[in-house]
């Protein structure tokens, strides 16, 4: 296990951020610098949640004032996590949701990070050699969580650009049909909502479709709604526990992953969630988690923001602005290039079409490409082979993790390259 | 789309889900539950179960706190910049300030007798974490690690579990004082190879948990040269390294390894700040290994357990602060000898002897006298009147895979004087009466 590839770090996606490592953009000290446009961070709304910090010391336990919690935090390390913590947690998530869901606190079993949540999942629903059905484009992260350690292997869910790569019930099934052709088990879909890294939501349709498809073949359906809180304008997102509401039974076979790694931009803290509606499921993952707990200092930061209603409810609308905002900026820049994306409504990224610049169109010509816009615009995005895209010319470019003034220097940057491009290609 | 209650079907989960190889079942968790439902409070609940059977140290809170109040720059909403920087990081490296610190308090631990690279440092959020991505990094599903035996209950599912290794003990004995031979280490890798298994690595605890003692530099040679020549690994867990309060003297593998005259690629030492530093809720574990490949697989690996970045700054600035290292170092050695020496003495006087130890937060005591019948049931009879009459949760040998039945860890540094001193005149009235019992029924 130590030797084998799986780590996946061997990719173009881990490639691209060694080159911007090496050589990163700086506005005064390196400005002909790699810009880094393929990390999917969230830096827009930190002074929102520094602003709290400030009126609220008594969140990090090393002031004065809660020293006394300080003994408690340092020894609590029981897996259930702090009770505090988990309401707050959920209150959160149903928050992000309009409220309406109500999330059981008891129901949420802490991690350290999503990566952590998904590759916990797998281990509790499938063996080594079962499939997991996952829809394609998606997140290059997940060949690692969800397969390293594991074991378990992932059958793509083919969506396509003639459909805005909506997920159909036939792609569903050919990917099943597909793993029984290998003499394979399939244990369950896994979908991302909104997607990474297309920027858009699945409809109430489409997840009712999954729902109802997983119930057919007793497998299950995990939703990782990591971008929940990060949809910012229609359509309406609907998370499965929406759906999941209006059956009349609690299906044992749905399971939610969530983290503030994206919609409060706090990968540092490793805070992750999972919740399933399996009580088998809660109490297994719940002791795995002994394996990636959340440190009780990060447990206790949040709970005391998290339980702040008036701080959440700014924190989600001003947050949603910001993305919008940086959102149409993009897409504005991308138009005066002449690249057309993805119509997106979520997430911190846009999945952008750039088949027309293609020196051939394939896997080589996209790379080809790739390594152009890399070394020649020195912007860092990611290529759709990257995440498993069956059609060559589709790249996510990121842009929340970056100031404007950059933005606005990539943007040029770009634009210079397409002309260029276009230029020699004819 | 809707369905009747009837017509829903119980969707299966994993064998890993549904067996019991997270070992949640045994004595030494059991007690824990029993203290859960019915607590020592000296005030609210004085006839309340007193946990005994927990290794945390709560002897010196004070010191820490005391650090935290003078050094708000180690708190993240001390300055703007600060908060963004931590809350982003997550390369799977960690801090550079923490590693180097982490570094040097482990040289610290060691009479700065060896040096550790911050490079060969991989956090884990906890020892926990840190040994199964060990066994994922040097093992596969149905290779064997050789543990001395009696061994920490959590390793059968810490090394075992997720990773589908096995463990074949090494069985010690009260007749050498539980020290691991070389013929014990010989007939546990034969017996592995009956069984045919790959042997992939020895796992020791030093200090020993649940022994409290430490392994003497002839026996870590000894075990050095002995996977060198199986070409096996050999893991360290010194996770107790701080908390050596008398002697002999302690000696890490590090030092061992650091008088050989070539690089020993097939060592690696695991720690954590749970048991020195009293910090367990903070998830802060190390691997440090001499094996590049090693360091590599596990560090990419601990993207699933990373320790918080909120955690690591903290860290980073107390544990350079050499003065107070050094004298925190000192100040719980200490308290921890005290504490020791006080149950010991409690002990004699209800006639229990202990293993003679020098470290950890128990002492590994010999109740064989008190056994119904001389074996695992006598032994689960007895940890049960224990827990029931005398109300304490002391954990039983055999939950500790211990060969002789009869022997119990006891700790002492998760409690204050007061109640150590109730719970000692408890277990005193219990062995008092029980000898009456037995004598009776003679």
């Amino acid at each position: 296990m130590a030797t084998c590839s799986l780590h996946g770090e061997d990719s173009p996606y881990f490639a691209g951020w060694e080159e911007y490592r090496n050589n990163p953009y700086d506005v005064k000290l390196n400005p002909s610098g790699v810009i880094q446009m393929g990390l999917a961070e969230n830096t827009l709304s930190f002074g929102v949640m520094e602003d709290w910090l400030i009126k609220h010391p008594e969140a990090t336990i090393t002031s004065e004032q809660s020293l006394g919690l300080f003994k408690d935090l340092a020894l609590y390390q029981d897996y259930h996590g702090l009770s505090d913590y988990r309401k707050a947690m959920a209150s959160f998530m149903e928050a992000m949701r309009g409220n309406r869901v109500k999330f059981d606190p008891d129901r949420i079993v802490n991690a350290a990070g999503s990566t952590a949540a998904n590759e916990v999942l797998m281990f509790c629903l499938a063996d080594p050699g079962d499939v997991f059905l996952v829809p394609s484009p998606y997140y290059p992260g997940f060949d690692r969580d969800l397969r390293w350690r594991t074991g378990v292997e992932i059958e793509p869910i083919h969506c396509y650009s003639s459909n805005n790569f909506q997920i159909t019930k036939s792609a569903v099934e050919s990917a099943f049909k597909r793993a029984k052709d290998q003499k394979k088990q399939v244990k369950g879909i896994l979908i991302t909502n909104p997607c990474n890294p297309l920027g858009t939501i699945s409809s109430a349709d489409t997840l009712k479709m999954l729902l109802a498809f997983a119930n057919k073949k007793k497998i299950h359906l995990v939703c990782d709604e990591i971008y929940s809180g990060s949809v910012f304008s229609s359509p309406e997102f609907h998370s499965i526990a929406e759906i999941v509401a209006q059956e009349n039974y609690s299906p044992d076979n749905v399971h939610i992953v969530y983290s503030l790694s994206k919609d409060m931009g706090l990968p540092g803290f490793r805070v992750g969630t999972i919740y399933s509606y399996n009580d088998t499921v809660v109490m297994a993952a719940r002791r795995m988690s002994s394996f990636t707990m959340i440190s009780t200092k990060t447990q206790h930061l949040l709970s005391t923001m998290l339980s702040d209603p008036e701080f959440v409810n700014y924190y989600i609308a001003e947050n949603k602005k910001r993305l919008e905002e940086r959102h149409r900026l993009i897409v504005s820049g991308f138009e005066q290039a002449g690249i057309k994306q993805l119509e997106g409504n979520a997430g911190l990224f846009c999945w952008v079409n750039m088949s027309h610049l293609l020196p051939s169109n394939d896997i080589e010509g996209e790379l080809k490409l790739w390594k152009g816009i890399l070394y020649k615009a020195k912007l860092n995005i990611s290529p759709g082979s990257s995440f498993k895209c069956m059609e060559p010319g589709w790249f996510r470019v990121c842009f929340s993790e970056m100031t404007i003034s950059t933005m606005k220097v990539a943007l040029e940057r770009l634009q210079r390259f397409v002309k260029q491009n276009k230029v020699m290609t004819h | 789309m809707s369905m009747n209650i009837c017509e829903q079907e119980f969707t299966s989960v994993s064998e890993r889900a549904t067996c019991s190889a997270h070992g949640e079942d045994s004595a030494y968790f059991a007690g824990w539950e029993e203290y859960r439902r019915n607590p020592y409070d000296s005030l609210l609940n004085p006839s309340g179960v007193i946990q005994m059977g927990l290794a945390e140290n709560r002897l010196s809170f004070d010191l820490l706190e005391e650090w935290l109040v003078k050094h708000p720059e180690a708190s993240v909403n001390f300055q703007q910049d600060l908060f963004k920087e931590l809350a982003l990081y997550q390369d799977y490296h960690g801090l550079p300030a923490f590693k180097k610190a982490m570094a040097n308090f482990m040289e610290e631990l060691r009479g700065n007798k060896v040096k550790f690279e911050p490079e060969r440092i991989v956090n884990t959020a906890g020892a926990t974490a840190a040994n199964e991505v060990l066994m994922f990094c040097l093992a596969d599903p149905g290779d064997a690690f050789l543990v001395p035996s009696p061994y920490y209950a959590g390793f059968d599912r810490d090394l075992r579990w997720r990773t589908g290794v096995e463990i074949v003990p090494i069985h010690c004995y009260s007749s050498n004082n539980f020290q691991i031979t070389k013929s014990a280490v010989e007939s546990a890798f034969k017996e592995a190879q009956k069984r045919k298994m790959n042997v992939k690595g020895i796992l020791i605890t030093n200090p020993c948990n649940p022994l409290g003692t430490t392994s003497s530099a002839e026996i870590l040679k000894m075990l050095l040269e002995f996977s060198m020549k199986k070409k096996i690994h050999l893991v360290c867990d010194e996770i107790y390294s701080g908390s050596v309060f008398s002697s002999p003297h302690f000696y890490s593998i590090a030092e061992i390894v650091a008088k050989q005259h070539y690089m020993a690629d097939n060592v690696h030492i695991v720690y954590s700040l749970s048991k020195d530093l009293g910090l367990p809720g903070f998830r802060v574990g190390a691997i440090y290994s001499y094996n590049n490949s090693v360091v590599t697989a596990a560090r990419r690996m601990s993207s699933f357990c990373m320790v918080s970045s909120q955690a690591q700054h903290l860290l980073s600035i107390m544990l350079s602060d050499s003065n107070f290292i050094k004298y925190y170092i000192q100040e719980n050695k200490k308290r921890l000898k005290e504490r020791h020496n006080l149950l010991v003495s409690g002990l004699a006087q209800a006639g229990i002897e202990q293993l003679d130890g020098n470290s950890g937060l128990f002492c590994w005591v010999n109740m064989r006298h008190l056994l119904p019948s001389h074996d695992l049931e006598g032994e689960l009879k007895l940890w049960k009147s224990i827990l029931e009459e005398a109300r304490l949760n002391i954990s039983p040998g055999s939950s500790f895979n211990c060969m002789e039945p009869g022997w119990f860890r006891v700790c002492f540094a998760d409690m204050n004087m007061s109640t150590m001193e109730v719970a000692l005149q408890r277990l005193q009235r219990f062995a008092k009466e029980y000898k009456i019992i037995a004598n009776a029924k003679l």
